[in-house]
């Protein structure tokens, strides 16, 4: 990047910056950090001075304002890249960036077991691997309610667990269990129940969209944001409340895991590994449940292209722009919102199947609001709209907090009473906000346009509205 | 002048109250197929409310509005459809419809009334030519199956996609806007975004084109072109035109019946010259308060 | 009856919580239309530091009667500010280069935010709950009928008095003095306010500031009353005092406190006659219900869509 002239730094005014932040920062620590409550042995509480903290605290403070105000100094007066160019870098990387992601994805098994061994493996594959990919596809889906349609959707945790519920029950059902042993066989429930229970997991998802959108439609913005937040709370409570359906807060367990199309993974002779010649490993239960949910979210990825360049995914965005536009025009606004949260909670439905799938036990605990906000700021960071954004963002953000139960070495510095893994939400919420302040609008914030008559021009992001409601 | 002869829309006594304040009153009129008639006012006359309540974005607290399609005689037909609880009847030679009874995007979709607006209201995070796309939502969504046929590639859908394509070109060449098809609608100038408006609601196939302020924003020259533009719309396709126009030069030469409101009522109902010399209009412009005083405003004008 | 009187007086304490934290919400949304999802937490922080501050003298001074009331006024004073503090600095940090530009920025922040602060709290003071000695238990017996006691404890009537005089100051401030004139003109168009020489990011600074202050004696308050605090309470009352302020009209303050009232008084007679499993979901359900069928709220004012 060019400069037009070097920019001058008034060391004096950086100095003052940090002391009047490292002010700030006592008053907001000196209570906070620097005493800690404390229950002591006969459960009397006491108060545990601890300056050493506050006063590092402090300092770090006082240094960072000034590293900060460097930093903004010496940016002033740089010629940032005009809009155009960026916009165009980024319909590239969608264009190239993409195929290159799956392509990575699909191979990503076999290189994690190649480098790491069957035995490590395992915790790349399912920690990081189906993890992610759990995040990508629920981020793609609610890129179609939040991204495409422009509603703000905080409660769409709630389709995730009307599918992992869906499936739980269905799946765990005594009475569908003998009814179809009677008709077809022993064990042939527990071996499909997964296959079976699928779409309709999908559909029930797709039903409560309908039926949760279909009052909230009058909601604009941030009332909307509310009210499907608060109906994300509703379903969970009542899943913890209603202990005859759902088992309470204890949840429900031996959810049968998916079995490879009718061949279940176990030791035995019918098992997946003696059927193929292989030495029985959980390893290949692991790969299986990878590329089943890889392959769900690229069906997610392809459909949401698809619908995209459809009238109703055109609806949708001019929905985003000015839906009053949309109503002059003889588009049914209604009907074109409830597809959005219909389709959208269907793929976050089929999430919610595979999910307590892979995880053999679910319970309310996995479905509260952080997980809605989670996700949406997937979508929000990833750049509205944008598939190849989800994805960024779902690594930086999920694999990147998941990489800190990996930083047991950090213990040799801070001590063996150190644990990381405490920190991940903490940086997690410091990055969401961070990441706000550096690209309010995402990573890649240009729109492709669906048809095009002589040239595809990319639409900058100043252009893009992001809906009312 | 049609009105008598070849009507399209006929409003009758509609009333909008907000609390209080009564925006339009008593006001009935008709408007001829074919005809551009225009509704002029001072500002604050009701005119933009009475454009709202005919494209259903208003119900008007009383009144009807009775718009037909094909030849279909509204008179004996009217009172029959008012009686039953519904919107619209197929009668012979074309089908009625009574607007007030319709939801907004119904009017559009299915009596085909298009519209735009004073503040201009595209998607202007969407191109040109996907502004035009979205126009013709409806006969591309039957096309595409409610979007299952569509989502499977079926070729009746790519074709009929096609064919929207093609009629978004036409309008683009008509409104000379065609060597900016792919550029986002929200990077044209003023005047270009008027235009697009005016050929997206084209695109819907309407009968009835409603304008709010077209001209509003334009210099002289882009004045001229929207003349005959709408001249065109008026004669080449037979679309019957309802403008709401501060600018005289624009009102007197193209329109073929005026309509004035002010404060609300119909003050003046005519051709451009019945309307231009009737002393109410003058007042009502000029702001006078009695006849002597109108007399004296036209002795001082040269009338 | 009895036990209706009773809920009364129970309801109404919780319910001055609930509206006190309902005006942050509503004076933040007024002035720049964002929903402070942040809230919440920051008036759980004001519960932490009125712990400590509590704990740090009655560890120091005993534990005497005097001692305790003292403590608590401190504690609440203390609160007041340093949790304003964190409100402005919150706003400063988070929101202040966020306003105006992309709607969704401000809500993900102030979601990372409420996140932050969290897990800021779990991280610094632990996650287990962080109980008081009982404090104040002595009560005023009302009036006995049918071997049923209706009592109203110190706790509530200090609760109450201490709302009714902070709302009184607040109201003057607000209606009176020229920052409530700067305030209510950046809420009607902070771009006119600022050309008529309004400090508009000053106004919205003591707007957050203000707010927490009130969140602060909400704070001290649920702290007296429950004895109590653990990280994670930011949320749920964050979403009632939310609730409170849309139903009493988003944007209106005696509509805050109105609907405070309302929504703790159905908290406690749903906990009382119906379940008291299914009272944050009877809350959830006043809030989806209130923004489906009157967004406007009671005392709020109907929203004309524009064409």
């Amino acid at each position: 990047m060019e400069r037009t002239e070097k920019p001058v730094i008034n060391w004096g005014q950086l100095f003052k910056d940090g002391v009047f932040a490292a002010i700030v920062a006592f008053g907001l620590f000196a209570l906070m950090l620097g005493f800690k409550t404390d229950q002591t042995l006969n459960n009397e509480m006491v108060l545990v001075p601890r300056p050493m903290l506050l006063w590092s605290v402090v300092g770090l403070v006082f240094l960072a304002r000034i590293a900060i105000g460097y930093w903004q100094a010496s940016r002033e007066g740089r010629i940032a890249p005009p809009k155009k160019a960026t916009a165009l870098w980024m319909l590239k990387a969608e264009k190239y960036g993409l195929p290159m992601v799956i392509g990575f994805l699909v191979a990503y098994p076999m290189f994690v077991l190649l480098t790491a061994g069957p035995q490590g493996a395992i915790k790349w594959i399912d920690n990081f691997g189906i993890q992610i990919l759990i995040y990508i596809m629920l981020g793609w889906g609610l890129n179609i309610v939040v991204g495409l349609a422009g509603l703000l959707d905080l409660g769409y945790v709630a389709f995730y667990a009307v599918g992992a519920y869906s499936y739980a029950l269905f799946a765990t059902s005594e009475p569908i269990k003998d009814f179809l042993a009677q008709l077809i066989g022993e064990g042939f429930w527990q071996a499909w129940a997964f296959w079976i229970c699928l779409p309709v997991a999908g559909i029930l998802a797709a039903f409560w969209g309908v039926m949760l959108g279909f009052p909230v439609l009058r909601l604009r913005g941030d009332y909307l944001a509310i009210v499907t937040l608060a109906f994300g709370e509703i379903i969970r409570l009542v899943l913890i409340n209603w202990v005859d359906f759902s088992n309470g807060y204890a949840g429900i367990s031996s959810i049968p895991r998916p079995s490879f199309f009718g061949v279940p993974f176990n030791a035995t002779d019918e098992g997946f590994s003696a059927k193929f010649g292989l030495e029985f490993s959980p390893i290949y239960r692991t790969i299986f449940l990878f590329y089943v949910i890889l392959a769900l979210a690229l069906l997610t990825a392809a459909v949401s292209m698809r619908l995209r360049r459809l009238p109703v995914g055109r609806a949708w965005e001019a929905l985003r722009e000015d839906e009053i536009a949309c109503r002059s025009l003889g588009i049914n606004t209604v009907n074109t919102k409830l597809t959005a949260f219909a389709i959208g909670a269907m793929f976050g439905g089929f999430a919610g199947a595979f999910f307590a799938a892979r995880q053999g036990f679910i319970s309310p605990e996995s479905f509260v609001f952080l997980e809605s906000a989670q996700i949406l700021a997937i979508v929000v960071l990833g750049g509205m709209g944008s598939l190849l954004g989800v994805v960024i963002a779902s690594i930086l953000l999920v694999g990147g907090v998941e990489l800190l139960r990996e930083l047991d070495f950090l213990k040799l510095y801070f001590g063996d009473g150190f644990d990381p893994a405490q920190y991940r939400m903490l940086i997690f919420g410091i990055c969401m906000v961070l990441m706000m302040l550096w690209k309010p609008r995402g990573l890649i914030s240009a729109r492709e346009p669906t048809v095009f008559l002589k040239e595809k021009k990319i639409v900058s992001a100043d252009h893009v509205k992001e809906g009312h409601g | 002048m049609r009105a008598k002869s070849d009507p399209i829309l006929r409003v009758e006594n509609v009333t909008m109250r907000f609390g209080g304040l009564v925006a339009v009153n008593d006001l009935s009129f008709v408007a001829g197929r074919g005809d551009i008639t225009a509704l002029i006012g001072p500002n604050g006359a009701g005119k933009t409310t009475v454009f709202n309540c005919i494209t259903g974005f208003y119900k008007p607290t009383v009144g009807r509005m009775a718009l037909r399609h094909g030849n279909i005689d509204i008179d004996s037909h009217v009172e029959k459809l008012t009686d039953t609880s519904r919107d619209s009847l197929n009668g012979t030679g074309g089908s009625l419809f009574l607007l007030e009874r319709m939801a907004d995007f119904q009017v559009s979709a299915r009596a085909k009334v298009a519209r735009t607006f004073q503040n201009i209201r595209l998607f202007s995070g969407m191109t040109v030519l996907e502004n035009l796309m979205v126009a013709q939502h409806n006969p591309l969504m039957v096309a595409s199956n409610w979007t299952l046929g569509g989502l499977i590639g079926l070729k009746g859908f790519h074709n009929r996609e096609k064919e929207a394509i093609e009629t978004a070109k036409y309008w683009l060449e008509k409104t000379k806007l065609i060597d900016r098809a792919d550029d986002p609608a929200g990077d044209l100038p003023y005047g270009d975004q008027r235009r697009l408006e005016i050929a997206r609601a084209m695109c819907t196939g309407p009968v009835l084109l409603c304008l709010d302020e077209p001209a509003a924003g334009l210099n002289p020259k882009e004045s001229l072109e929207l003349n005959a533009l709408l001249r065109s719309i008026r004669d080449d396709h037979g679309t019957s035109i309802l403008l709401i126009e501060h600018d005289m030069s624009v009102v007197m030469q193209i329109s073929d019946h005026v309509v004035v409101l002010d404060y609300g009522t119909k003050i003046s109902d005519g051709t451009p010259e019945e309307v231009k010399n009737d002393p109410r209009v003058i007042a009502a412009y000029l702001g006078a308060e009695d006849e002597t005083e109108v007399q004296e405003i036209e002795a001082e004008v040269g009338l | 009856m009895e036990v209706f009187v009773q809920q009364l007086i129970n309801g109404v304490t919780l319910g001055a919580v609930y509206g006190l934290i309902a005006i942050g919400y509503t004076m933040v949304f007024g002035i720049i239309g964002m929903v402070n999802f942040a809230h919440g937490d920051v008036f759980m922080i004001s519960a932490f530091i009125s712990l400590i501050v509590f704990m740090a003298i009655t560890a120091v001074a005993g534990f005497s009667g005097g001692v305790v009331f003292l403590a608590l006024l401190v504690a609440l004073v203390v609160s007041m500010v340093i949790t304003a503090l964190y409100s402005w600095t919150i706003e400063r940090i988070a929101y202040r280069k966020l306003r105006g530009s992309f709607r969704l920025a401000p809500l993900i922040s102030a979601i990372g935010m409420s996140i932050l602060l969290m897990n800021f709290v779990q991280v610094a003071q632990g996650a287990r709950n962080k109980p008081i000695p009982p404090i104040m238990r002595d009560t005023i017996n009302l009036f006995e009928r049918n071997g049923f006691q209706v009592a109203i404890s110190y706790k509530q009537v200090m609760i109450i008095a201490v709302t009714a005089i902070l709302l009184a100051i607040f109201w003057y401030v607000v209606q009176k003095t020229p920052l409530g004139r700067a305030q209510r003109a950046c809420e009607q168009d902070a771009k006119m306010a600022a050309l008529l020489g309004i400090n508009v990011d000053r106004t919205i600074a003591v707007t957050f500031v203000m707010g927490a202050a009130l969140a602060a004696v909400a704070g001290t308050m649920f702290l007296t009353y429950y004895g109590v605090v653990v990280f994670s309470d930011g949320f749920v009352p964050g979403v009632k005092a939310f609730t409170a302020a849309v139903l009493g009209g988003i944007g209106s303050l005696p509509g805050a406190v109105l609907g405070g009232m309302l929504i703790g008084l159905i908290e406690t007679f749903w906990s009382a006659y119906f379940s008291i499993d299914y009272k944050d979901v009877a809350a959830f359900s006043i809030l989806a219900i209130v923004l489906i069928f009157m967004p406007q709220g009671l005392l709020g004012k109907p929203e004309v869509e524009k064409v």
